[in-house]
């Protein structure tokens, strides 16, 4: 592993899409690729960063200059791959130290073809991203190389995020299931958990079913085209839609779904893209914010207790929803109970009459803080609250 | 839910003096404080004895206290003030503990004030370390996660021997409860360790408590910092990482910001152990540090401890995240809630979040061994460290070099010429950690040392020493070149070197590379702390360089003066100068030009980014300040740059910034040289009709004799190029003057000796003054209590002078006068004098701002280093007489009659060191300084303002006991009527044989003690040095003899120190002891805010 040391590794250039180039060293894949060039804020947890099916098609600028610490390790990854389709890094690290460290990024990078450049002036980089909004740009190394001409209309051919319909590309076929666990940190038989709820994966990160299997639940995780008929097929005391990667505007079909959860008044939690298929489903817009929110430390206010939360976003998209009032839906009276503190982006959404709510931001929390973790139980007690209805 | 409207007024209870531990940052913290309370429209009452602080300048508080802070006196100013509650936390140790004193003693209940940003309950839990074990217990049932370390609590030396043995043998960490800066904790390898650090550790601990406990020699230390609000938020305003494993005191570590080495899971894990033990401490409103202990080899987390309070480290870390921790600290106290206080920076999102940093912020420690030899100068858990630089790069190499030169200290810079010493003695010596061991680490990897090997010997984080091996690898490369290509310097740049170091590797002038690089256009960018990595726009101008592509620094209209502060506190050079440079920020603000100021010390007030217009966090070498020189004459005019407000460090700089061009505003280089040149200073003074003492070079012993003997002893000696008084001695005979000169033979190979005329008995004089060409200024005319020869910086001294009459004045008037205008001043001088035998001679001068500066702007309420910075700029006396800044009429030499005595005290680190053996340093004072920091005791007489001062910086003279005297033959004539007055307040008089006999001559009965070096008496009969250790004396004056004698007296004053009696090595400072004690005796000491003096001394200055 010899990359950025006294000698760089060959020369890579990153382009956007309005002309500004950057000249680093090449890190991680030699080659070329596009994607959506959003900037990544938190100063931990690359691996879950990488792995994170939401940033599929996303190029990632780290904004903290070190990155490569702790080397890679088989526990941290939030799904079986690397899903970024670039990784723009100031410093990479040389030589991993961690206890836990199986092998270095940089390795891992060349593995899943993820080309990176490294070397750049990322803050200026982010910068640019901040006052123009987030943009196509493109990573060349290698024989991808070519004069910047060339290279910037590369660029401007790759598609846009805006209408991207990608949750079926990062979801998973097939069904599979994440048992409870029980108090003795071992698995539950399934069929023997106390709530079953059905998780329709539209980009979902592993600690999402892991939290909940943690609270006794067992998770069904279902492909991203599920029916209504294949989420009751599992026989759920709760639905669940997860985080993933494109536009919202482009889910109908998950929305059409969830109204009909919504309909039979099954408890529903949705996480991020889920959010933003509540706010749908329930008639809200959705809209592509400028730069997006990602990092670790986002201050969001539970507005239902006033307390505040530090938390980890990835968002490229919001919910339009009033903030200050309650709005009437066909599905009762809905008010927004979190709110983004820094822009006032709308972060989460609850039903009054009905056990559905959503959050913009990721309870679940790899990386990032716990503070939020709390809304996991909330989930459970919605399901408490059915069951004891039921009985 | 806004501020609390119960609360009208708060008393905030300043750090008091500087020392090892606890220094400038709680000057910044209690000033955002004090201001912060004062915009939210309370009165705000404050309490420091440091005169040399922001906080304590009359307009930022409503009544400001330089009173001690110690119970008694607090008691007296609550009496007075009635405040409704009293802010604790952003003192340090000393207010904390005053504060629960005042609870214990029923004081705050008795007058109904509240304690707000912490309760009783908490401090206790977070300071008492069987309750903290508890508290850590508890989270642990609750999140699972952390732990203690095993460990057992002591009472007694029995109690200690038995723990060893639950714990499983050595090493033990010993560990004082309620001591400041870790005092009196250490590493016990053995039982001869144990019954001393433990002895001792039992002595220092107010409650009389150690704490033993396993060795986690070596783990990974981090330190979270954390803020609650009253609505239980939480959030972690900043990581740091101990670049040296835990064994080394934090204060003492290198330290870097963001930490490094952990993935989130383990950081996340940190992070909800910080915040459940906030909880369960029950911080409510405010902010607190907790430091763990990390396992390298499996991540297992010990809890170490935390500080309800504001602390070294939220200075750091406010400095390294750009949020300002003491400020909000002080919202929350008040009843505001996180989400309800904007971010300064950004403006535009609240301070209920996490800053993300996209730079790198490494602290080294600035250590003074050389200024106690004795002293062992291994790094253990007691902190040693008397300042600190910090320095921002955009990755880890920048900033650790950038760090590495902030520090100012030759050598502290890696080095990669000559051939590298023996790998194996390297690597031996990096083991035990000191000052400079990263340099050594280098020298290792120089010498061939793998990675393996170096973390072997250091368990320094193998990611760390890689970035060493890179910084190694890119000096090969630069070595290796054929030339200096735009890529090399680009990348030698980028990882931190300084032209400086290029030049040393390329065997070229420093000046050659800088042109080199200039002419590649190769120049750094500055970027900014903005809290956030740039997702917001940040609103104020707090910088860093960087060898990156696009620089942040907006262009401006106004014209610029840049400041340059004084970098790491260092003895000799502190908070004092950055009083000064802070004030010129402010007068030069008002007075409409841009101001920047230039720092690289975290814990200081100036760099603040509210201090300034612009913050440039950087290294104050030649180099870094060029280039910012040049960032901002790229944004707009640039009408000078300040180098006088700052000490020694920007005045060295001044020269070689003119030479390059750089317009200095005040007083020119040329004059500079004028002063500070041994030979064209005595043409100043010849022509100015001044004596200076009797002097001459030597370069030999049979040089320095023939001079002795032409001049007669005692003769001052000092090698002829060092500054702060560094290795100057007093000396009495030839004899002594060859053991000089043998003992420094190193210093003097090089460089001659200089041999003063030493005026014994006479009486030092400090004078600060302003000149603007035409006009003088006496700022004040400070008399020394101590005699001349011991360092200024180290004596105490009076303003007004109480011995010194119109004509002496009128004297010293005329010959400031005479050298400010000989040298070219254009701002403040300072000038010492001694008065001998009524001849005034001219010591030296400075033609800056100096220590005294603070002290005598307090004392007269005049802001001198204000006017200052405004003559430097061009403005006159008269002009500044007239615009009110200067009084109308009079100065510091025409003090009214019934103007308040202030006296300054110096506070001296004596009870930080122990030498090899263990045994604790001498405290003589001596010509070379070695005091951390001062008080200012301040009344309508004498000798209740030298009580206060004692008070202040040791502890209160005792009005009644015994009191030990003993003292050189020399002394022994004026010893007698202070001795006198002492029996006639009541006390015993204990003394040696000598002491006695000549005591008992003259009338006075004194109890003869045994010596130390008689040992103890047929009968048992204890020496004196056991009865100091027994706790029978209540004071101690023992001068020092010339030569013999000296050890005897080595143990008294030790064991004094180490009991905390008052111990007082001058007969000079005996007898102004003395009306100290007769005034405390006399009645009841009352407390007078400045406001007060100041509102008195414009009445009589007036009338």
């Amino acid at each position: 592993m010899t990359a950025q040391n006294a000698k760089a590794a060959g020369p890579a250039v990153l382009v956007l899409e309005d002309g500004r180039t950057f000249r680093g060293s090449a890190y991680g894949a030699v080659g070329e690729t596009f994607g959506e060039a959003v900037f990544s804020t938190g100063m931990s947890g690359y691996q879950e960063t990488l792995t994170d099916p939401s940033y599929h098609r996303q190029v990632v600028v780290m904004t903290a200059p070190h990155v490569g610490n702790t080397g890679v390790n088989d526990d941290d990854p939030e799904s079986s791959r690397i899903w970024v389709s670039g990784y723009v890094v100031r410093d990479p690290a040389r030589r991993p130290s961690n206890w836990r460290s199986q092998r270095t990024l940089d390795d891992e990078l060349v593995k899943y073809g993820v080309v990176g450049i490294s070397g750049i002036d990322t803050r200026a980089l982010t910068r640019h991203l901040r006052e123009r909004g987030a943009m196509r740009v493109g990573i060349f190394s290698g024989a991808a190389l070519a004069d910047d001409a060339t290279l910037l209309a590369k660029v401007r051919n790759a598609p846009e995020m805006a209408g991207a319909d990608l949750a079926g590309e990062v979801a998973t076929a097939e069904p599979y299931v994440v048992p409870a666990i029980g108090p003795d940190g071992e698995a539950v038989p399934i069929g023997a958990a106390k709530f079953t709820v059905a998780a329709v994966d539209l980009g979902i990160k592993g600690m999402t079913p892991h939290r909940m299997a943690e609270r006794g639940i067992e998770v069904h995780v279902l492909p991203a085209n599920s029916t209504a008929e294949d989420i009751y097929a599992v026989n759920p005391d709760g639905v669940f839609f997860s985080n993933g990667p494109g536009d919202p505007a482009t889910a109908d079909h998950q929305v059409a779904v969830l109204r009909e959860v919504l309909g039979r008044g099954t408890p529903f939690f949705g996480i991020c893209f889920g959010n933003q298929i509540l706010g749908r489903a329930l008639g809200f817009g959705t809209y592509k914010l400028k730069y997006g929110h990602r990092g670790i430390n986002q201050p969001v206010q539970d507005r239902t207790t006033g307390k505040v939360e530090v938390t980890a976003h990835n968002h490229g998209f919001a919910v339009d929803a009033p903030l200050d009032e309650v709005s009437e839906t066909p599905f009762g009276r809905v008010e927004v109970t979190h709110v983004c503190l820094n822009d006032n982006v709308v972060e989460g959404l609850g039903l009054l009459d009905r056990p559905a709510f959503s959050v913009q931001y990721h309870p679940e929390a790899a990386a990032g803080p716990h503070d939020a973790a709390y809304l996991f139980d909330r989930f459970v007690s919605l399901m408490s609250q059915m069951e004891s209805k039921s009985a | 839910m806004p501020k609390r409207n119960d609360l009208k007024s708060v008393l905030v209870v300043g750090s008091g003096p500087i020392v090892i531990g606890q220094a400038a940052e709680f000057d910044y913290s209690g000033t955002q404080a004090c201001r912060v309370l004062k915009s939210e429209g309370l009165r705000v009452i404050l309490v420091n004895s440091n005169p040399a602080t922001i906080m304590t300048d009359p307009e930022v508080a409503d009544a400001t206290y330089v009173e001690p802070i110690t119970p008694e006196y607090v008691e007296k100013i609550i009496a007075k003030e009635r405040p409704d509650a009293l802010l604790p936390t952003l003192g340090g140790q000393t207010a904390l503990n005053t504060a629960v004193s005042l609870h214990e003693n029923g004081v705050l209940a008795k007058y109904n004030v509240e304690l707000i940003g912490a309760n009783i309950d908490s401090i206790q839990k977070g300071e008492d370390r069987d309750l903290f074990k508890g508290v850590v217990e508890r989270v642990r049932e609750k999140i699972g996660h952390g732990e203690s370390a095993r460990s057992v609590i002591c009472h007694s030396m029995e109690d200690v021997l038995a723990g060893v043995e639950t714990l499983g043998g050595y090493p033990v960490v010993v560990r004082p409860s309620f001591t400041m800066g870790g005092a009196g904790s250490g590493f016990a390898h053995d039982e001869e360790d144990l019954r001393r650090i433990a002895g001792q550790g039992l002595t220092l601990s107010p409650t009389t408590e150690v704490l033993l406990e396993e060795s986690i020699l070596g783990w990974k230390e981090y330190e979270l910092e954390l803020m609650r609000d009253k609505h239980d938020n939480v959030v972690v305003v900043c990581s740091i990482e101990n670049f040296d494993p835990m064994g080394v005191h934090t204060g003492d570590s290198i330290t870097v910001a963001p930490a490094m080495t952990l993935t989130d899971r383990e950081y996340q894990r940190l992070r909800d152990i910080g915040i459940a033990v906030i909880r369960e401490v029950g911080v409510d409103t405010g902010g607190c540090n907790i430091q763990f202990a990390v396992n390298p080899d499996d991540g297992r987390i010990i809890v170490i401890e935390m500080n309800p309070r504001v602390s070294r480290s939220s200075a750091l870390a406010s400095k390294a995240t750009g949020f300002p921790i003491a400020k909000i600290a002080a919202r929350l106290a008040v009843g505001y809630t996180l989400d309800e206080i904007p971010n300064d920076i950004t403006r535009e999102t609240p301070a209920s979040f996490e800053p993300t940093l996209d730079y790198v912020v490494v602290k080294v420690p600035r250590f003074a061994f050389e200024k106690f030899p004795l002293a062992d100068a291994t790094l253990t858990t007691t902190m040693k460290s008397v300042g600190e630089a910090m320095a921002i790069g955009r990755n880890f190499t920048e900033a650790l070099q950038k760090a590495l030169r902030s520090l100012e200290k030759k050598g502290s810079q890696f080095s990669f010429a000559g051939t590298p010493g023996d790998k194996a003695t390297l690597l031996d010596i990096a083991q035990t950690p000191t000052d400079g061991r990263i340099n050594t680490v280098m020298e290792a990897i120089r010498a061939g040392a793998t990675p393996e090997e170096l973390f072997d010997a250091t368990r320094i984080d193998p990611w760390f020493l890689d970035q060493l091996y890179l910084i190694h690898e890119v000096a090969q490369e630069i070595e290796a070149a054929s030339e200096l290509t735009p890529e090399l310097l680009r990348l030698a740049k980028r990882h931190g070197f300084s032209d400086a170091q290029v030049a040393a590797i390329r065997g070229l002038r420093e000046d050659v590379v800088r042109e080199v690089r200039h002419a590649l256009g190769i120049r750094p960018v500055y970027k900014t702390v903005d809290t956030c990595a740039a997702e917001f726009a940040a609103k104020t101008p707090y910088h860093y360089s960087s060898y990156d592509e696009e620089t942040e620094v907006a262009p401006r209209e106004k014209p610029a003066v840049i400041i340059l502060g004084s970098g790491p506190n260092r003895i000799g050079q502190g908070i004092e100068f950055d009083y000064s440079c802070v004030h010129a920020a402010f007068a030069l603000a008002d007075a409409g030009y841009e101001t920047v100021m230039v720092n690289c010390n975290p814990e200081t007030v100036s760099t603040d980014y509210d201090t300034s217009d612009r913050l440039y966090f950087e290294p104050l070498t030649l180099e870094d300040v060029l280039e910012i020189v040049h960032a901002e004459q790229q944004a707009g005019p640039v009408a000078g740059v300040l180098v006088q407000l700052g000490g020694q460090t920007p005045l060295g700089l001044a020269q070689a910034l003119k030479d390059a061009g750089v317009p200095i505003a005040g007083t020119s280089p040329e004059a500079i040289h004028l002063a500070e040149e041994r030979g064209a200073f005595g043409r100043v003074l010849h022509e100015a009709g001044l004596t200076a003492p009797k002097h001459g070079t030597a370069f030999s012993f049979e040089e320095a004799k023939a001079i002795a003997d032409e001049i007669g002893y005692p003769v001052l000696v000092r090698p002829s190029y060092v500054l702060g008084g560094r290795g100057m001695e007093i000396v009495y005979d030839e004899e002594s003057l060859a053991t000089y000169l043998e003992q420094n033979a190193g210093l003097v190979s090089e460089h001659p000796v200089l041999v003063d005329r030493f005026l014994d008995d006479a009486i030092e004089i400090d004078v600060d003054a302003l000149y603007d060409g035409e006009d003088l200024y006496l700022g004040g005319v400070m008399e020394h209590i101590e005699e001349a020869g011991i360092h200024s910086g180290d004596s105490a001294c009076a303003l007004p002078p109480i011995t010194l009459g119109g004509f002496d004045i009128k004297r010293l008037r005329a010959a400031t006068l005479g050298i400010a205008a000989g040298v070219g001043v254009r701002g403040l001088i300072n000038i010492q004098f001694a008065l001998a035998g009524d001849i005034l001679y001219v010591l030296e001068a400075n033609p800056r701002a100096s220590r005294t500066v603070p002290f005598v702007s307090k004392a007269t309420a005049v802001p001198l280093a204000k006017a200052a910075a405004r003559v430097s700029l061009g403005a006159t006396i008269a002009e500044l007489r007239a615009e009110g800044l200067l009084p109308a009429e009079g100065d510091g030499g025409t003090l009214p009659m019934d103007a308040p005595i202030a006296v300054k005290e110096a506070v001296l680190p004596w009870n930080r060191f122990r030498d090899e053996h263990g045994r604790g340093v001498d405290t003589v004072l001596s010509p070379e300084m070695r005091s951390t920091g001062e008080v200012m005791g301040i009344d309508a007489h004498f000798g209740t303002a030298y009580a206060k001062s004692q008070a202040g910086a040791y502890g209160a003279l005792p009005t009644k006991g015994r009191a030990f005297v003993s003292v050189a033959n020399r002394d022994k004539r004026s010893m007698v009527f202070p001795v006198k007055a002492l029996v006639d307040l009541g006390f015993e008089i204990l003394a040696t044989a000598g002491t006695a006999e000549v005591l008992r001559r003259n009338g006075v009965e004194a109890t003869v003690v045994r010596k130390h070096s008689e040992g103890p008496g047929p009968n048992g009969e204890p020496t004196i040095v056991q009865l100091i250790h027994d706790g029978g004396v209540e004071l101690i004056v023992n001068t020092p003899f010339g030569t013999g004698g000296r050890l005897d007296g080595y143990e008294i004053r030790t064991a004094a120190v180490s009991r905390g009696v008052p111990s007082i090595t001058t007969v000079q400072g005996f007898a102004a002891a003395v009306q100290g004690i007769a005034s405390l005796s006399a009645g009841d000491i009352g407390v007078r805010s400045l406001q007060e003096h100041a509102e008195h001394l414009i009445a009589a200055r007036e009338s």
